[in-house]
């Protein structure tokens, strides 16, 4: 298992090296021109200087490597120091936002906390809500509730949060009246009324989310306890006595949750895909606004930065899925 | 003794698609929701014959009306029926999700359909298609919107080069499930008797594929388009709903939510239309894959 995790590890780095030189190379036949918004009356040759300073006078190769230097190196240590007040970084050159002239990472460290409350709390009421969904559908296979159940997961999927997020506004905040229209980044939980209130603000971005990770995981959920619930072992608890209840709870489903937990674990960089939109539809000041707003604003190095998150993200999470897999299911030997 | 000579069935023969047709009738999610789908696609493309506006005409005065005879789904800012602009914007999304559905099916299908034939190429073609699934999908199409939006438009023309270019976007990115499940199936087809009877007789790799592999990994390949289809549409709808898809003044469902989003507060029912029709299309499309999957596949069939 270990040499399996190990050599997952080392096969990852090219996957990443690859996927930052995709998103280099895309981004080196952007046409736009970080100079464009510089006045007229600048000199040409002045203005070559400032290009020169944002870094954009090396060939595209020592670019890509400062860039892999920046966000490997660098960074780190910015963190490291920043957490142990050790000055490893002192004086090295970070990535700078072409937008806000200030490094990219600072911008990621204040709006990484809205995207991960919406996005952890949506994942963690969705699976909770898709879990009993699955279980109980499927010991009542063709029940109406097991159809009723197809038929809210098949809306799941198939209607996308850019229109159920508008829907719940036009319900809940206009018509009714009961939460507010607009995500309030700024607002600091103090004493019970203005945690409320930041309850109230996140339901409906949560609930919007979650209901796609509920449409999903149910489903794998379902599927799973179908699987299990027909196997020998089954009959032989029920056998011996052992009530429905713990056959059901305790045999089936630990053993129908090791497909499950991969799911959950592969589904989790979607959901942060999917969190661009809907931060887009709530006004949520998290990094998928941030991303939006530096393809806007043609601001190549927070694109470029963001978007690699995203895909170290997806490679990080298949890895644990992965590995999961491995421990969870001891007939599963990858050596 | 008995009369071993009269060995004719019961039943008159019939072909294979009668019964995938009998199977596929009896799912009625499935039936109902290729009907819908039919419908839908019939509505918006011979609706604006039969409709007496244009999507892209402006009438000032009758602007911000709400439903009524003349215009049912009522107007927008600018006057425009919203009935003949669902239309107009119906038919480039559900164009896109064909055209980007057709594009990553072929992909897929010659993907997997290579791999999983010749074993040297095996190899290098999943692990391209594994490097392809850890790519962040809809960051890259938004960057991919960004760079190549103004060069394209500028060479063939605004609507085309955006209907192009977000076309091969997303088909370029959503070719891998296809080529994963084709290629499996396309494994298992090789190690049958039927190939190797066909190989015996000096089948070329060419026919071997035609002939043999193809017709047999049909059923997932079309199951994988009506999934196609939906994630395509959907995907269109988010780029034209973030702003980055079609032009302004050019009607799609997405391009329609994105407008109607903007107008919430003081008409909050311009928002139901344009996401009834997304999420109606993607749904029947959906149920659609489902009956499909249990009608092609033959061990469900005649259950």
């Amino acid at each position: 298992m270990l040499t399996f995790t190990i050599r997952r590890l080392i096969l990852a780095i090219p996957t990443l090296l690859f996927i930052s030189l995709v998103i280099f190379l895309l981004l080196e036949l952007a046409p736009g021109d970080p100079m464009a918004q510089v006045p007229l009356t600048v000199p040409p040759e002045v203005k070559e200087k400032m290009r020169l300073a944002l870094g954009l006078g090396e060939p595209g190769y020592i670019r890509f490597y400062k860039w892999l230097v920046q966000f490997f190196w660098v960074e780190p240590q910015i963190l490291f120091d920043h957490m142990f007040g050790t000055t490893f970084a002192e004086g090295k050159q970070r990535i700078i936002s072409w937008q806000h002239r200030g490094p990219v990472m600072d911008v990621v460290v204040e709006r990484l906390p809205q995207t991960l409350w919406v996005v952890g709390l949506s994942y963690i009421v969705g699976i909770l809500i898709a879990l009993p969904i699955g279980i109980y559908s499927a010991y009542k296979q063709y029940s109406l509730f097991d159809q009723a159940g197809t038929f809210i997961t098949m809306i799941g999927y198939s209607i996308p949060p850019f229109f159920t997020g508008p829907l719940v506004i036009v319900l809940f905040s206009v018509n009714l009246g009961w939460f507010p229209f607009i995500y309030d980044t700024t607002h600091e939980v103090v004493d019970w009324d203005s945690f409320v209130y930041q309850l109230r603000q996140m339901i409906m971005p949560v609930m919007v989310l979650a209901l796609q990770t509920t449409a999903q995981i149910s489903r794998y959920m379902r599927a799973s306890m179908l699987d299990n619930l027909n196997q020998d072992y089954v009959r032989t608890a029920r056998a011996k006595g052992l009530s429905e209840r713990v056959v059901v709870l305790v045999h089936v489903l630990r053993n129908s949750m090791i497909p499950v937990v991969t799911v959950i674990a592969l589904g989790l960089p979607a959901i942060f895909g999917g969190a661009i939109i809907t931060e887009q539809v709530f006004s949520v000041n998290g990094i998928g606004a941030q991303l939006i707003g530096a393809i806007q604003a043609n601001d190549l190095p927070t694109v470029q930065t963001l978007t690699f998150m995203f895909a170290f993200l997806i490679v990080f999470f298949n890895l644990i899925a992965d590995v999961l897999y491995g421990i969870l299911d001891p007939r599963i030997r990858y050596d | 003794m008995t009369d071993t000579t009269n060995t004719e069935p019961a039943t008159p023969p019939h072909s294979q698609w009668y019964d995938v047709w009998h199977q596929f009738k009896a799912h009625k999610g499935a039936l109902l929701g290729g009907i819908i789908f039919l419908i839908i696609v019939f509505g918006v493309f011979i609706g604006p014959l039969l409709w007496q506006y244009d999507a892209t005409y402006i009438d000032i005065r009758a602007r911000n009306q709400g439903p009524s005879l003349a215009h049912p789904f009522g107007t927008d800012q600018l006057g425009r029926d919203l009935l003949a602009r669902m239309m107009a914007g119906g038919q480039t999304s559900i164009a896109v999700g064909l055209t980007a559905m057709l594009l990553a099916l072929s992909l897929g299908s010659f993907v997997g359909i290579i791999a999983g034939f010749f074993k040297k190429l095996d190899g290098p073609l999943m692990r391209l298609t594994d490097l392809f699934l850890a790519l962040p999908i809809l960051p890259l199409l938004l960057v991919m919107m960004m760079l190549f939006r103004e060069p394209l438009s500028s060479a063939v023309g605004p609507e085309r080069g955006i209907f192009i270019l977000i076309v091969v976007a997303i088909g370029v990115t959503s070719w891998m499930p296809t080529a994963r499940i084709v290629r499996g199936d396309v494994l298992a087809l090789k190690e049958r008797e039927f190939v190797l009877a066909a190989r015996s007789i000096g089948t070329s790799n060419k026919n071997m594929i035609t002939r043999h592999i193809l017709p047999n990994v049909l059923s997932p390949i079309m199951v994988s388009a009506t999934l196609g289809i939906a994630n395509a549409i959907i995907t269109e709808s988010a780029l034209s709903f973030l702003g980055l898809g079609f032009p302004p003044d050019f009607p799609t469902w997405g391009r329609l939510l994105n407008d109607a989003v903007q107008y919430l507060q003081d008409y909050p029912e311009r928002v139901f239309w344009p996401g009834l029709g997304i999420s109606l299309t993607v749904l029947s499309v959906n149920y659609l894959g489902d009956g499909l999957r249990d009608a092609l596949d033959p061990r469900i069939r005649g259950r």
